[in-house]
């Protein structure tokens, strides 16, 4: 937590959030064709977390976030890395992008890039990198008046206990 | 034989991933891929005309491929290799608890003996080199098998910095060999002969290999050290096989390359004072394992001899004493471990009466130690015998006649640590403080391989002239004008005598050596000089890692600076003010206007006393380009950049919150006048480097390419995007690769100063510490 906590923010960040993270979305996938991709949208989601950890601190991140930051960024890497390599199984060049357009009922024709998975990825590593360092260094400060607070030694026991579980 | 290779290493990794429950299964699994490997071998190998070649193509690209080629001599190392493994494994069911330990032992050590039988048949120097590797990380790993013993695990770390020196050593003359002949493979090469001073610098690195792979002197220290391992390991790795490796070498290259001089005296001289020098330390062993071990080093000195110098008559002895020394050294191995198992010490000057309290395995051990003497009627005899008829028939001049004098000394010790052994484990001896009695007989399980090894060499011996023809493809083939029998009574003649008087002188110097003589402190040993080299090496690192990495951010961010500086004016030096006349103030008076914002931002950043005000400036100098980007028709430039920015100043907040609000003051050694010399001096180049590298463009721009193909493609309207996940995806890939772990270090470093800094955590720390340390 950094400074009191302010009804205003606790209340903006409630509407905003959720309209944040759908705006990132909206962002991502845009980027193919009009400003945007992975790592702005990743970056939009993470200022909506930034928001949130400036309403209520690093505590209320880790409660709204369903897993540890270091699974995001391990899930966008697997992903990225993943579209990167699959055209190497069907014989083709690495990062080779394929273009499928299916016809979706009510919506019609969709475009879809094999890309815009290798952007989903980047997004998730990105929102993964601003969690972690959110956690790590929005995490109160230890050393306030020398001694070390109660609270303080709660995160670290709740730090190991997280690395302990990591699975 | 590569599928039986590819089995082996596939029967390695389901033992160690699934025989945690069922290790003895796992032992099964290992000694029926062995055996079928034997099996299969003895069809594809033994009475055909033409040895089997397989071939593989690694990468193609390179010429690379793993050749194999079941000539005579790769049968008889297979089923070496084959046959003592499975007589090892099966005594190690009984050796081992059934814990981890003994899941990992089994793994490792098929794992080993497909690396082994790989290397024995490989047709070409390249297949040889990469099992050869192979085999020394398996070793490493079988050495360091007990990873709480602080011991083995320096001993292991030592047995594959050496082998892995004399790996680099091959691989060097490989790959000169390959320049200078245009052949690793050995058929071609003893086919055309290469010659010249490249091919002997080749031969010779490759013989240094060989050398440390076989604990030859001077690389001889790391073998005894080996002995850390477990006693089947011992038996299997470090005398019947691994060590092998480097003979194996030599026996194929010896016929192609034992013509140059530099090559036979290397051979001899070194595998000279390896055979005496073995000798005389295996006397003032008083533990049996390690008077085995060098033994070994010893015995080895000797097959170096036989089969370094590409004689055919020391050849065909050579092929015959490694089989002998393989079966009697890994009996012997087994048959301490035995003893081991059931008194619960190694040390010859405690045991005492053993000849009557385990009679069976006395007995045994007698057959092997008899052999390693070279006592009449048993297989030692009949190969040692053929090796002095050898010497003495070889016409070499100085060189056969310093290996013969050497050969002499080496069998008139080994004869003399065989007798000790014996005496030692067996005999009776009165006085003895603390003698060591039997706990528990050994079972069937354990003294039954023993049995079979001694039993193979006595068997051996007797029928000498069969063993001696069976022998005849396995040294034909290394050399074709090598041959000869091997005879249970060769006749009155000068070897004969020679053998007689080894044994006897021999048997008294060992019988006469007190039981008590231990290790003599030694001054120089080829232990120590590694230790030196190797703590100065560890010291002289850290004496640069604390010259250059001097852990002050000012210094680091001083020395890009400068070296950026001076890279820079170089290259601006090379063409002063070229694009400065294409300069304009600005195009519209937006942008005038957002730089000078920038600019006053900029200034801001380096005046403000307050760290809080200097991010925030730095902040504002970084939005003041996102304009300028958006003014120039840049979109997902500008977006990007006020995101990051936008999050970087949290950042910033973040950390400053734990630092002191205003700048600390200057360092002594850096005042601020050089600071201020080299930040301007940095920002002056590069900003004029910008303005000559927009200006020098000569080639077309890969912009309109990219914008043409950008739809088509890869379906995006966004060139921009498109660049960043399909024309430069792999540019992405890293640069994501690069956050993530940057983020993951942040991570980390951040927990690790929390717990620096919690006390309670902090104590844990540093007992965890000591304890390992």
């Amino acid at each position: 937590m950094i400074g009191k906590r302010s009804a205003i923010l606790d209340e903006a960040d409630r509407w905003l959030f959720p309209v944040i993270v759908l705006v990132s979305v909206y962002v991502t996938f845009r980027g193919h064709n009009a400003p945007g991709g992975g790592f702005a949208g990743g970056m939009i989601a993470g200022s909506g977390f930034v928001l949130r950890f400036l309403a209520g601190g690093s505590l209320t991140i880790r409660r709204s976030v369903i897993a540890r930051p270091t699974a995001f960024i391990g899930f966008g890497l697997l992903v990225a890395v993943g579209t990167a390599l699959m055209p190497l199984v069907a014989g083709d060049a690495l990062l080779e992008s394929n273009i499928w357009q299916p016809e979706l009922p009510l919506i019609g024709t969709v475009k879809v890039v094999s890309s815009s998975v290798f952007d989903v990825g980047v997004y998730f590593l990105v929102i993964g990198v601003v969690l972690a360092v959110l956690v790590a260094l929005g995490a109160d400060p230890i050393h306030r008046e020398g001694t070390p607070s109660a609270t303080d030694d709660d995160l670290v026991t709740q730090t190991a206990h997280d690395a302990g579980s990591a699975s | 034989m590569l599928i039986l290779v590819l089995a082996h290493a596939i029967v390695a990794i389901v033992v160690l991933a699934g025989a945690r429950r069922a290790p003895l299964a796992g032992a099964a699994l290992g000694i029926a891929v062995l055996a079928a490997t034997a099996i299969v071998t003895v069809v594809l190998g033994i009475g055909v005309d033409r040895p089997r070649v397989e071939t593989w193509n690694w990468v193609p690209d390179l010429g690379l491929q793993i050749s194999v080629r079941l000539d005579g001599f790769g049968v008889a190392m297979v089923l070496l290799v084959s046959v003592i493994g499975v007589l090892v494994l099966a005594y190690s069911a009984a050796y081992f608890e059934r814990d981890d330990t003994y899941v990992r032992f089994v793994g490792l050590f098929v794992a080993f003996a497909g690396a082994m039988t790989g290397l024995v048949v490989a047709a070409d120097l390249f297949t040889m080199f990469v099992f050869w590797e192979l085999t020394s990380v398996c070793s490493f790993l079988l050495i360091g098998l007990n990873d709480r013993s602080a011991a083995a695990r320096s001993a292991a770390l030592r047995a594959l910095l050496v082998t892995g020196a004399g790996g680099l050593c091959l691989l060097a003359g490989v790959v000169l060999l390959q320049v200078a002949a245009g052949t690793t493979s050995f058929t071609e090469m003893s086919a055309s002969t290469p010659t010249g001073s490249m091919v002997t610098t080749a031969a010779c690195l490759a013989l240094v290999g060989a050398f440390t792979k076989s604990a030859q002197f001077p690389f001889h220290f790391w073998l005894p050290g080996a002995m850390a391992a477990p006693t089947p390991v011992s038996a299997y790795l470090h005398s019947a096989t691994m060590v092998k490796a480097g003979i194996v070498l030599m026996a194929r290259m010896a016929p192609i390359f034992g013509h140059l001089e530099v090559w036979r005296w290397m051979v001899v001289v070194c595998g000279g004072i390896t055979m005496i020098l073995g000798g005389l330390r295996a006397m003032r062993q008083t533990d049996a394992k390690l008077l085995l071990a060098h033994s070994t080093v010893s015995q080895l000195g000797f097959l170096t001899i036989l089969m370094g110098l590409g004689v055919p008559g020391a050849t065909y002895a050579g092929v015959a004493h490694l089989v002998a020394h393989a079966v009697f050294k890994a009996g012997l191995f087994l048959g301490v471990g035995v003893i081991d198992h059931a008194t619960g010490t190694r040390d010859i000057r405690r045991l005492n009466g053993l000849w009557h309290e385990m009679r069976f395995v006395a007995v045994l051990m007698a057959l092997a130690a008899a052999s390693m003497a070279g006592l009449i009627p048993l297989l030692g005899f009949a190969t040692k015998e053929k090796a002095l008829v050898a010497l003495l028939d070889a016409d070499l001049g100085a060189t056969s006649a310093v290996a013969l004098a050497a050969v002499i000394a080496g069998s008139v010790l080994s004869a003399a640590y065989s007798m000790r052994l014996l005496r030692g484990l067996l005999g009776t001896t009165e006085g003895i403080d603390d003698p060591a009695h039997v706990h528990h007989a050994p079972g069937a399980a354990l003294v039954a391989p023993v049995a079979v090894f001694a039993g193979a060499s006595l068997l051996g011996g007797l029928l000498a002239g069969v063993v001696g023809g069976w022998l005849r493809a396995p040294s034909g083939s290394l050399d074709a004008t090598s041959s000869g029998s091997l005879y249970l009574w060769p006749g009155i003649n000068t070897a004969l005598f020679i053998s007689f008087a080894v044994v006897v002188i021999g048997g008294v110097i060992g019988w006469r050596v007190p039981q008590s003589l231990g290790p003599s402190p030694m001054k120089v040993s080829g232990e120590k000089i590694f230790q030196v080299c190797f703590d100065g090496l560890l010291e002289a690192s850290k004496r640069i890692t604390v010259i250059t990495q001097s852990g002050s951010l000012l210094a680091y961010l001083a020395v890009m600076m400068t070296v950026v500086t001076a890279v820079l004016v170089v290259a601006i030096a090379s063409d002063p003010g070229a694009g400065l006349d294409e300069l304009v103030l600005a195009d519209s008076w937006m942008q005038l206007l957002v730089v000078v914002f920038g600019v006053v931002f900029a200034f801001g950043v380096v005046l403000a006393r307050d760290r809080f005000v200097s991010a925030l400036l730095l902040g504002g100098a970084g939005f003041a380009c996102a304009v300028l980007f958006a003014l120039y028709g840049a979109p997902d430039l500008a977006l990007t950049q006020i995101l990051v920015e936008t999050l970087s100043i949290v950042v910033f907040l973040l950390v400053l919150r734990q630092m002191p609000r205003a700048f600390t003051s200057a360092s002594v050694w850096a005042p601020r006048t050089i600071r201020i010399a080299v930040s301007i001096g940095v920002g002056m180049t590069v900003a004029l480097f910008a303005v000559m590298v927009s200006a020098a463009r000569t080639a077309p721009t890969v912009g309109d390419t990219f914008a043409e193909l950008s739809l088509p493609e890869a379906g995006g309207k966004n060139i921009v995007n498109v660049i960043l996940v399909d024309f430069r995806g792999f540019d992405t890939l890293g640069e994501i690769t690069v956050l993530a772990t940057a983020a993951l270090g942040v991570t980390n470093l951040v927990r690790m100063a929390r717990r620096r800094r919690t006390p309670a955590v902090a104590r844990e720390v540093q007992v965890n510490e000591r304890s390992e340390a």
